[in-house]
């Protein structure tokens, strides 16, 4: 354990929740205008919350807000404060922007050590990070939280397979962070090239995030790389990776002393009691750039309170397998169908029908967007419609950073073979994976 | 002038999907439709069926009722030799107005002669057609081909 409040009683957490939530409260109500707003409508003042449960008479935050207030409406302390910014695509467009001041950066670097310490990662270690470094918070994040438990870290990104597996074998890597199916990838791409799994490398642990895994998926890579199988959960609106960690015996431990968990009913928004499904909603008790009240992570999970083997009595949460939306994830990155519709019209002048479809090539998700060729569209010459498909595509890449392969199918195609309204086809649940 | 030889051809867009262009055939056949000249180009993925037709308004109205993709362009045609060097002399005109050529087929009639189908951008199609008539190669009217 890397801090004793990972084990400490209910009582103390709680009173420690408590007091962070009036703090947090008091912080967005008085500097943020829209907080105001919303816990004026809703009724309530930070001074009127006196137990932890009345945390669910505050007002949600959604990714919506946060998009309405792009890019730093939300901030709650000026912009000389802030040390760090990520942002994530944005479905039409405009992104989401997190902020982050020294000490957010001390919590979310603390939360990135426990998640290490979960597989004991310490001085010695060299973690070889593929986690795409950039805007994106997967990167950086686990990057840090290596420095931060004394690790070495190979800032590798992602990419320049056959590159990362000789440096992965010539420095010896213990760890392996990164997305299952990039990892995955590199376990084939590794066979092919003729590596010895057992002789050609170190690797006794591997972090994984920032996309949906199944039961199946984690054994191939747990028993592919020889590896203790460690999920890393977060969203960057909260901090990044580092909300959640799973320990040894696989429950995914919330950091609640940082990131309070709460899971609702997302048709009702009441609040459900333990062992329940539904949507998840965190509240940060710790965050000063960006504390945000109650958002709606649309992830759709269910809590467990029970102390856990591990000695960690942090409350812990299954696997997220679905959505409450339509978001998609392709090899890690978010794809919103919204944003490809996006895409297409400014391409295009009109929106023309399409579907999304999405598969596995070996390992690695394909995606493909499927438009129907009208006649609007339909130019008499071959070279024309390529030169469509060859802008649709480096649109799509330079918007949602996406390798799309685009293809023309003819009017009704669409319609006949699975109905209009269905604009996403995803097969890659039929691999098992 | 030149208007007289424009020649509308219809083009069909077409997904390379087994079975697709026999859908195209039986619904030109039902709706009692000649083909008189047609060419068919394709990518990796799709394909573009053109056609000159006996009667390109009924043919163009049966297969968008059938769900077909379907654009028309001006076209021309000429008829030439059925000999070496017609198709040459016919392609040099054109080079020396600086006329540029989108496509072309051809298909050979009944006697010693040949027809040749050209498509150029839509600016230069009268430019084209001029050039050629005034150098004396023969414009087939579209009468020739709606019967």
């Amino acid at each position: 354990m890397w801090n004793r409040i990972e084990g400490a009683s209910r009582e103390e957490m709680e009173a420690l929740q408590l007091r962070r939530l009036k703090e947090t409260a008091t912080r967005v109500y008085h500097l943020v205008p829209f907080y105001k707003q919303k816990f004026d409508e809703a009724g309530i003042k930070p001074q009127d919350i006196r137990g932890i449960e009345d945390l669910a008479r505050l007002p949600f935050t959604t990714k919506q807000d946060l998009r309405d207030h792009y890019p730093f409406g939300l901030f709650t302390t000026p912009m000389d404060q802030v040390v760090r910014i990520h942002s994530s695509s944005g479905t039409t467009g405009k992104p989401t922007v997190v902020g982050y001041t020294a000490n957010d950066m001390e919590v979310w670097k603390e939360c990135m050590a426990r998640t290490f310490r979960m597989a004991d990662v310490g001085p010695g270690d060299i973690v070889h990070n593929v986690y795409g470094y950039g805007l994106f918070t997967g990167g950086l994040g686990f990057h840090y939280g290596a420095e931060t438990v004394g690790a070495a870290v190979v800032p590798s990104s992602g990419g320049f397979t056959k590159r990362q597996l000789l440096l992965m074998k010539d420095f010896g890597a213990t760890v392996i962070a990164g997305t299952p199916s990039f990892v995955l990838h590199m376990a084939e791409v590794a066979k092919e090239e003729g590596y010895d799994f057992e002789k050609d490398f170190r690797l006794r642990v591997g972090f994984f995030g920032a996309e949906p895994a199944s039961e199946g998926l984690r054994k191939a890579l747990a028993e592919l790389w020889g590896i203790m199988y460690i999920e890393a959960y977060g969203l960057s609106e909260i901090i990044g990776p580092g909300v959640a960690a799973s320990c040894p015996h696989g429950r995914l431990h919330i950091m609640e002393d940082h990131f309070i968990p709460e899971i609702i009913d997302p048709e009702t928004q009441e609040v459900l009691p333990y062992g329940e499904e539904g949507e998840l909603v965190f509240t940060t008790v710790t965050k000063q750039a960006l504390p945000i009240i109650r958002y709606r992570t649309k992830d759709i999970t269910r809590l467990n309170i029970e102390p856990c083997e591990c000695g960690r009595t942090l409350i812990s949460m299954e696997s997220v397998k679905g959505r409450s939306d339509d978001m998609l994830i392709v090899n890690g990155v978010n794809v919103f169908p919204s944003q490809v519709e996006h895409v297409l019209t400014k391409v295009e002048g009109t929106t023309p029908n399409y579907v999304i479809v999405l598969d596995k090539k070996g390992v690695l998700d394909k995606l493909e967007v499927w438009i129907e060729v009208d006649e609007q569209t339909f130019a008499d010459g071959i070279g024309k419609l390529e030169e469509l498909k060859t802008k649709l595509h480096n649109e799509m890449l330079n918007e949602l950073y996406i390798n799309v392969k685009v293809k023309l199918v003819e009017p009704k195609t669409l319609e006949r073979s699975m109905g209009k309204a269905k604009r996403i086809i995803d097969r890659r649940e039929a691999e098992g994976m | 002038m030149s208007r007289k030889y424009v020649v509308k051809q219809l083009s069909i867009f077409l997904e390379n999907r087994k079975g697709r262009l026999l859908e195209v055939t039986e619904t030109l056949k039902d709706a009692g439709i000649n083909i008189r000249a047609l060419a068919m180009a394709e990518s990796a993925e799709f394909g573009i069926l053109r056609l000159v037709v006996n009667n390109p308004e009924k043919a163009r109205s049966a297969l968008s009722a059938g769900g077909f993709t379907v654009a028309e362009q001006d076209v021309f045609a000429v008829e030439v030799s059925d000999e070496p060097g017609s198709f040459h002399k016919v392609v040099q005109i054109l080079a020396g107005e600086d006329i540029n050529v989108d496509y072309t087929y051809a298909f050979v009639g009944n006697s010693s002669k040949a027809v040749l189908v050209f498509k150029v951008s839509e600016g230069s199609l009268d430019k084209a057609i001029s050039a050629l008539d005034s150098q004396g190669i023969k414009l087939v009217e579209p009468m020739f081909f709606y019967e």
